[in-house]
């Protein structure tokens, strides 16, 4: 629901509608809610330019050399996309979880469980299964692990009112250790010395476009996206999920079931982070390494919100996140910094964004679901 | 200090004809006062004089309190000048309000329900360290002979009637030594006995001399109580009686000047909410119901959360076409008791029977289906969800239902135009189904919820306070509906209000609740007011 994820930040409608700027139109509107997603991300750029600057690194080269390897060289493109896959799928969860007020921020130990069981269960498979079976037989699976990672923290909020945000942290915690001890443990290869699991064969991965390595997941993910946007525009079931996120007591009077609702949100939610992990397991990997854990689902928050929870729109800018990361990766490199340098920029992201929605809130006089979030970890309420 | 001061001394310098006569004890000039969109005060000009009582009427929004809050220091006016005993003054906070002899009784309670009434009297005036608890309750008692009421000083706040706790709130006000009194609202919480002292108090202040400002949105009230009437009117000063004119004119008279004034062109509006006229004469509505109870209770009882009083035992029966009103001070298990109707909490025993059916488990879902409407008094809260347009408001209790769903499928066209039409037929305003609904003003959201609920065929409808705080436009037509749904439709309808001008306006019969029990139930006829006062405060 693009429209109502709008009004809900409190952002583009207010402005239009306040009586001290009678400025009205559709261009406007677009105009400004474009404005309020990149707005952030040019401050966030400005600020990490500086921070470079202060650690004497010329900030115009290292940009240079996340767009050259990131997105103009062949390889970096490829990466890129193949990088989006997962991450879109896992962008689809949030936006199931979030249009509810759902804050699953158990994204990556729903995400590392089913790859875990992916690369468990795969290499086993493989050799007995004809691969079409094998394919869809490991989705459900990750998909199912990531679905029933996430009923711990769903039922308690559902039946119990208690706060998802702590649970579903709590959840990752042990999915992402108990994935540790699969690996470690029953799934462990006895070919290796580290501790991993066996590995598929590069020949039984997901299928890949003709002379390139991007595999299907990216057209899978695509699809997917195009569902839950789809799902949130023009269904009922969109609807009633941002009228739960909105306001569960009206919910509650127009006769919705809020614990069945909260439950099935969730476990699709997690059902997407699972499904991530295993198209990443069977689109790149083909086996797991203990410790192995991309953190793919914090950097997340910042794009999806960015996006207003609107799915179409977070293609761009996970596109944009996508090029960073992976552009980032060398330039960080070539500029003697450390990796995670990239993070800090998703970190000011995230700042920039908390900044602009406020004084947005300030001058209508609103809140907005990021700063709500926010609050929440607090324990301040400030809807109702 | 202050609190040395004795109230005769006070009473005598007020009295004092030479020195206060002449001047008013406190003047408005030129107040505006905006909030963001709205221009709430525009260029009022007021006077008060001591031994007097200006009532201020106007009704919900008109910008009573605002001005009372410019006064009381709560707020900073745009433009304009105060000016106490002839001295041009600038208030800065409450504090200084009440340094300047301003006491101001709130349309809602501040006092602190589990400390007691001697506590809550120390808790704003004690400068010191010390507590001089004695010198407090002297002091109590002054006040209470002077108002000549009798409430126990170290009773808790929380233990008294709603009558008793304003009369502390009363001594609270005046407990600095205040020459002005503003009572905002006074009566809106108050049974019939509790009006009666209440007006009794106020000649005893008035006779002591104090200057009191009472403001009221009910005309018949202020007729009875003030020496002078000032009308406000969306955030303009309409129109002033003065104490010579009031005096020496007929009551009828002053009633249609005063009419006049708050309605301007739409008198005929007025009339019709300012008489009460009994739904139950010159129709014997007896014969003409059913014998089948649509809606029937047996003994129903909620356990009430944290400071509810939830409900014991609740028995009655209400037939098609029949209103049964819900009269009570609010709090004693009214919204507890539409929320069992309702679904929307658990019974812990006893049966509720639509129709004859039992369904005390049934969804709430199921009930709406089964003709069941609630017509919830927390519109914000649960009635609309603000950020959503209003189309999809006036459908929120059939999501995913044909013909608006089709498989799940959004019927943008029909929701619209479902919309459109009841947007149109409840005169909703600005009539545009795809505004936010939260941007709508609280009469327009009333007409939208009622729009939502009565749509397709209502069988039951519960109506929790269904005009409060609404313009009285808005208030004659919620009404009209209410009563033309019963007579021509049979809608059953139960009726909760607090306000007992609409109980007794709209009920055949009267239920009272008391603590969370049905304290009686009684016909609707002439001369039943006291009755029902009485059970209001747990008499018999
Ligand atoms: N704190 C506030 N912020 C914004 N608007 C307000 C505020 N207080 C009152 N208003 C608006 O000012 C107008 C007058 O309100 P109020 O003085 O409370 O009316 P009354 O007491 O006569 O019912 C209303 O339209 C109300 O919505
Ligand atoms: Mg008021």
């Amino acid at each position: 629901m693009t429209e109502t994820a709008e009004s809900n930040m409190g952002l583009s409608d207010n402005s239009t509608k306040n009586i001290f700027n009678p400025t009205d139109g559709a261009f406007l509107k677009v105009w400004n809610s474009m404005l309020e997603s990149i707005a952030p991300l040019l401050l966030a750029l400005i600020a990490g330019g500086l921070l470079l600057l202060v650690l004497g690194r010329n900030p115009v080269t290292f940009y240079g050399n996340i767009i050259k390897s990131g997105l103009l060289n062949k390889h970096g493109l490829q990466d890129t996309i193949i990088r989006m896959a997962p991450l879109l799928l896992m962008a689809a969860g949030l936006i199931v979880a979030f249009q509810a007020s759902i804050w699953n921020i158990g994204g990556d130990g729903q995400f590392l469980l089913a790859a875990a069981l992916t690369a468990g269960f795969g290499p086993m498979f493989m050799p007995v299964l004809p691969m079409w079976a094998c394919f869809v037989t490991l989705f459900l699976i990750g998909m199912v692990a990531g679905a029933l990672s996430t009923i711990v923290p769903a039922i308690l909020k559902a039946k119990y009112e208690i706060n998802e945000i702590i649970s579903s942290l709590m959840m990752s915690f042990i999915g992402i250790n108990f994935a540790n001890l699969l690996i470690k443990g029953p799934f462990r290869s006895t070919k290796t010395l580290v501790p991993q699991t066996d590995v598929v064969p590069f020949t039984k991965l997901l299928p890949s476009i003709p002379l390139t390595r991007i595999h299907i997941g990216i057209f899978i993910a695509l699809i997917f996206i195009l569902v839950v946007y789809y799902v949130m525009k023009n269904t009922s079931l969109g609807l009633k999920l941002a009228l739960l996120g909105q306001n569960p007591r009206a919910a509650l009077h127009a006769g919705l079931n809020n614990q069945r609702l909260i439950i099935g949100a969730f476990m699709v939610s997690g059902a997407f982070m699972g499904l991530a992990g295993t198209v990443e397991i069977l689109g790149v990997w083909g086996y797991m390494r203990a410790d192995w854990n991309p953190n793919f689902g914090l950097p997340l928050f910042a794009l999806v919100f960015l996006a207003r929870l609107n799915a179409l729109a977070t293609i761009p800018l996970v596109g944009f996140y996508a090029v960073l990361s992976i552009g980032g990766h060398s330039a960080a490199r070539v500029a003697d910094l450390p990796d995670d340098f990239i993070l800090i920029i998703v970190g000011l992201v995230l700042l920039f964004m908390a900044l602009t929605e406020y004084i947005q809130e300030y001058r209508a006089g609103k809140s907005g679901k990021l700063l709500n979030f926010f609050r929440s970890l607090k324990g301040i309420k400030t809807n109702e | 200090m202050m609190n040395e001061q004795k109230v005769e001394d006070q009473g005598a310098s007020r009295n004092d004809d030479s020195s206060t006569a002449m001047i008013p004890a406190v003047e408005l000039i030129n107040i505006t006062k905006s909030f963001p969109g709205v221009l709430a005060n525009d260029n009022i000009s007021l006077s008060v004089w001591s031994g007097e009582v200006h009532c201020l009427l106007g009704e919900n929004g008109a910008g009573k309190s605002t001005l009372m809050q410019v006064l009381s220091g709560m707020y900073q006016p745009d433009s304009g000048m105060i000016r106490v005993n002839g001295r041009e003054v600038r208030i800065n906070s409450p504090g200084e309000a009440l340094e300047l002899g301003m006491g101001m009784v709130y349309q809602h309670p501040t006092l602190v329900p589990v400390f007691s009434v001697i506590e809550n009297l120390l808790l704003g005036s004690q400068k010191g360290i010390t507590l001089d608890r004695q010198g407090a309750l002297n002091r109590f008692e002054e006040y209470a002979s002077l108002l000549g009421v009798e409430i126990d000083p170290e009773s808790l706040v929380g233990s008294l009637a709603l009558g008793q706790q304003q009369q502390v709130e009363i001594i609270k006000a005046l407990w600095k030594g205040s020459s002005v009194l503003i009572l905002d609202e006074p009566t809106s919480m108050l049974t019939p006995q509790g009006i009666e002292e209440l007006k009794e108090v106020v000649a005893q202040l008035k006779k002591s001399g104090l200057a009191i400002i009472f403001i009221s949105h009910k005309l018949q009230e202020t007729l009875d109580m003030g020496d002078r009437i000032s009308v406000l009117r969306r955030g303009k000063l309409a129109g002033s009686i003065e104490p010579a004119v009031f005096s020496s004119t007929a009551n009828s008279e002053i009633q249609s000047m005063i009419i006049e004034m708050m309605f301007g062109e739409e008198t005929d509006i007025a009339e019709s909410v300012i008489k009460v006229e009994r739904q139950t004469t010159g129709r014997s509505r007896e014969s003409d119901l059913p014998e089948q109870p649509v809606l029937e209770l047996k003994n129903v009882t909620v356990k009430g959360k944290l400071d509810e009083v939830g409900v014991k035992g609740a028995s009655f029966s209400l037939r098609a076409g029949e209103v049964l009103g819900v009269a009570g001070v609010d709090g004693n298990g009214q919204r507890e008791l539409a929320e069992a109707i309702a679904g929307q909490r658990r019974i812990t025993a006893g049966d509720i029977l639509l129709n004859g059916v039992v369904v005390s488990d049934v969804s709430i879902a199921n009930r709406q289906h089964m003709g069941l409407r609630y017509i919830t008094d927390d519109r914000l809260g649960e009635g609309i969800c603000a950020s959503l347009s209003v189309s999809k408001n006036m459908l929120l209790k059939r999501i995913g239902q044909r013909p608006f769903w089709n498989w799940g499928r959004t019927n943008e066209a029909t929701i619209r135009k479902t919309a459109e039409g009841l947007v149109k037929e409840y005169d909703v305003r600005p009539p545009d189904v795809d505004i936010r609904c939260g941007g709508l003003s609280g009469g327009n959201i009333q007409k939208v919820l009622l729009a939502r609920e009565l749509l397709f065929d209502p069988k039951i409808a519960v109506y929790s306070k269904p005009t409060h705080g609404l313009d009285f436009k808005t208030t004659v037509i919620v009404r009209e509906k209410i009563k033309s749904l019963a007579r021509e439709k049979g809608v059953a309808g139960l009726l909760i209000s607090t306000d007992l001008d609409e109980i007794f306006d709209l009920s055949d019969r009267i239920a009272v609740m008391y603590q969370g029990q049905i304290a009686g139930i009684v016909e609707n006829q002439e001369g039943i007011e006291k009755k029902v006062g009485e059970l209001m405060v747990g008499g018999t």
